[in-house]
């Protein structure tokens, strides 16, 4: 009768402990959520993740469509597949929600990231962050006798990188916008 | 349909478009324009209540006895707050609402004004959806879409935020059929391959069970009989959640009663043992599964359910089918029907042997007295006494609530109001209220102990000044029962803070609301105490004082699995250390 041989069971500690158990590994997923651009929508997409409990590794929302009245949120979540399906058959029930789509399923998803760097420092190490970034090709929007602001888009990955590089050089002050993402292809 | 008027006259006008007769209420501030507008017309009856918390009780009393939307008017501030309970015992137990609350004026949102609360953010966790209307214009057209969203798909309640200067403002009005309600359309069909896969199941288990929920209500009196002809066509054994008794007959010959905690022996061992589990409009809540990695593990699980959400939350389902309950049965029917409706003859006889077997354990059987009236005997009375009748039960939360659910029986659904997933202790007095409303001739009774009924027993007054006659049969054993039980059993018998201290007399309390006490506590005197209450033309407070420390059997020990219930005779020996939540 185990017909389709789906493995049975999930925790032994205690009824109210619903996290499934039998896939233990942990995968990042980037979901968009597409929404009715209305008061409060972005709070009970919050208010869910909060309520019940899930993670939230980064989030965006705008508008993208101004006629049709519509948001896109793109949120960077992390769990087990079944707790990503929980998230997603929930999302997918909040009324102004139009679309979920979990842009992880099949392929990597393009993904980029905008981030501002405020970097302070004179002499070598001055020179040194405008080397760096001019490999990362992050663009200098502001610049002082003693400070630089760089803006660098990308991956999370090299964002990351850049800020780790930039640290040692004077790294004060950091803005990210945190992910927006499209599917590969058509 | 359009024209000009105010935003509380567009109200009252949609909720007669939807086809309301009655709205539980209590005026305020921040809703005098609505009252105002109902004072003028009489299309709509107004239920002034005495607690806003018992409205929106009321109002689910009413929309789950007779499968309509049911509604309430509150005001701004602590109106809406009051409200935040029966929102949230609604949102679980799925009964469709539409509540209305006031607001400060849109210009003083923000300002800590009186009476100002922020509805739509407290409410937006235990709403189904809300909306904050800031324009009159836009006022009709969301009260229709709310209607739609709390009724369609998986029911549930919603809330209207109407600041006052929207309800004086002037606006056009639209009518229900012009509501934009294309962006919620929930998928009400099952997938018909899916479907197909579980009448190929069903052409071949061994030792099958139907496990149904409140879903089967929910969908409506056609899917209750769908599921009736199924069940009886195929010979396969049902039981039901507590909320959805009634769904199937009690009296039919598949029946093993409700499973659960406090469910009966033969439905959980079924459970338990199964090869083929077909849940349908139930969602595998903690107080079913018992301990999860134990919960049937030998079967193959189906699961039908409206809300995708359900699917795979707390069990893993082998065949998942999203569409209503109802739909997906006619489907199912269909299509074992022209398959030539096959069971496995040999493996349902050897099942049903089985079952058999397990229902000689009798596990209902209590130790009766000729002394003390145990409530488990004052509820196989009252059952004697009012079989038959039109009755509606309605209970409170606790130990009554599980007894009522053993020894009531329910041959109908849209018959029992019970708050099961939130547990809300003082929900079945103004739900008793709300169901009374909209079935003024029948019997409502509602089974209670005397700790639940004190919490809302401030409807007294709602019940005399409309005249709703409706019978308090309160089980007292002057103790919080399950409280006490859980004390008894997990606790060591240290009873703290469990018994109801400094009561009332029941009796003076009901003269003094101008209703009739009856109080008996003698076994031999209670069938006559039972009929006085039944041919009284009026509400009766009935106070059966009973057995203090009569513990509720069966019982799953919480974190257990369904194969180690106790038995009352097994209790004694039960060693505490079972988790406990």
């Amino acid at each position: 009768m185990a017909a389709l041989n789906i493995k049975k069971g999930a925790t032994s500690h205690s009824a109210y402990d619903l996290r499934d158990t039998h896939s233990e590994v942990e995968s990042s997923h980037t979901l968009a959520v597409i929404v009715d651009n209305e008061a409060g929508v972005l709070a009970r997409v919050i208010g869910l993740f909060s309520g019940r409990g899930y993670n939230i590794d980064s989030l965006t929302v705008a508008e993208i469509d101004h006629k049709g009245h519509r948001s896109r949120i793109t949120i960077v979540t992390r769990g087990t597949m079944a707790v990503v399906d929980q998230i997603k058959a929930q999302l997918g029930r909040i009324v102004p929600v139009h679309e979920v789509i979990d842009l992880t399923i099949e392929a990597q998803p393009v993904e980029r990231e905008l981030a501002l760097f405020k970097v302070q420092g004179t002499g070598e190490k001055r020179v040194e962050a405008l080397r760096l970034a001019d490999i990362f090709r992050a663009n200098v929007v502001d610049s002082t006798l003693e400070s630089f602001v760089f803006e660098v888009t990308g991956t999370p990955e090299k964002i990351d990188a850049f800020a780790e590089l930039m640290r040692p050089l004077g790294l004060v002050d950091v803005a990210r916008t945190g992910v927006a993402a499209l599917s590969r292809g058509i | 349909m359009s024209r000009q008027m105010t935003g509380a006259e567009m109200v009252v006008q949609a909720l007669k478009d939807q086809g309301v007769d009655t709205i539980f209420g209590y005026p305020g501030g921040a809703v005098l324009p609505i009252y105002d507008a109902i004072f003028q017309q009489n299309d709509i009856r107004h239920i002034l209540v005495r607690h806003e918390q018992a409205a929106v009780h009321m109002a689910e009393g009413y929309a789950r006895s007779t499968g309509k939307p049911g509604c309430v008017l509150v005001t701004s501030g602590p109106g809406a707050t009051n409200a935040v309970t029966g929102l949230t015992d609604a949102l679980m137990d799925s009964i469709p609402l539409v509540v209305f609350s006031g607001q400060v004026p849109t210009f003083m949102i923000g300002t800590d004004g009186f009476q100002e609360a922020d509805t739509v953010g407290i409410t937006r966790p235990c709403t189904k959806h809300n909306w904050l209307v800031k324009d009159a214009d836009k006022l009709a057209e969301v009260i229709h879409q709310a209607f739609h969203v709390a009724t369609s798909g998986r029911p549930g309640p919603v809330l209207i935020d109407l600041p006052k200067d929207v309800q004086f403002a002037t606006g056009t009005y639209t009518g229900p059929k012009q509501a934009n309600v294309a962006n919620y359309q929930p998928k009400v069909k099952g997938d018909i391959e899916a479907i197909t896969k579980l009448v190929e199941l069903m052409e071949t288990a061994a030792r099958p069970i139907f496990y149904t929920g409140g879903g089967v209500i929910n969908s409506g009196p056609a899917a209750s009989q769908l599921m009736c002809e199924l069940v009886d066509a195929t010979g396969f054994p049902i039981t039901s959640t507590l909320m959805g008794l009634g769904a199937y007959p009690a009296s039919g010959k598949n029946w093993l009663g409700m499973l659960g905690m406090h469910g009966l022996y033969e439905a959980n061992l079924a459970m338990h043992d199964c090869d083929l589990m077909i849940n349908l409009g139930a969602r595998f809540d903690d107080r079913i599964t018992g301990r999860v990695s134990d919960f049937s593990p030998k079967s193959t699980k189906v699961h039908v359910d409206i809300d995708a959400s359900s699917i795979n939350k707390i069990v893993r389902v082998d065949l998942p089918i999203i569409g209503d309950v109802g739909h997906v049965l006619e489907d199912v029917l269909k299509v074992w029907k022209a398959r030539g409706r096959k069971v496995n003859r040999e493996g349902l006889a050897k099942w049903w042997g089985r079952i058999e077997e397990w229902k000689k354990v009798r596990c209902l059987a209590y130790a009766g007295s000729e002394t003390v009236i145990k409530p488990q005997y004052a509820l196989e009375r009252l059952e004697a006494l009012t079989k038959g009748r039109d009755r509606y039960i309605t209970t409170e939360v606790g130990q009554h609530q599980m007894w009522a659910a053993q020894f009531l029986h329910f041959d109908a659904p849209n018959r029992w109001m019970t708050s099961g997933g939130l547990g809300t202790m003082g929900y079945g007095f103004p739900a008793s209220i709300g169901v009374q409303i909209a079935h003024p001739d029948a019997l409502v009774i509602n089974v209670a102990g005397e700790a639940s009924w004190l919490m809302n027993m401030q409807e007294m007054g709602t019940c005399s000044q409309f005249r709703v006659p409706v019978k308090q049969f309160i089980l007292n054993n002057e103790r919080l029962g399950m409280v006490r039980q859980w004390q008894d059993l997990l606790h060591g018998g240290r009873y703290s803070q469990s018994w109801s201290e400094s009561l009332p007399d029941f009796t003076k309390l009901a003269e003094a609301f101008g209703w009739k006490g009856i109080v008996c506590s003698d076994p031999k005197d209670l069938d006559d105490a039972i009929m006085e209450m039944l041919e009284h033309d009026g509400p009766v407070l009935f106070d059966c004082l009973v057995e203090k420390h009569e513990n509720c059997f069966p019982m799953i020990p919480s974190g257990k699995p369904h194969n180690e219930m106790l038995l009352a005779a097994d209790a004694e020996a039960f060693a505490s250390g079972a988790a406990l939540v």
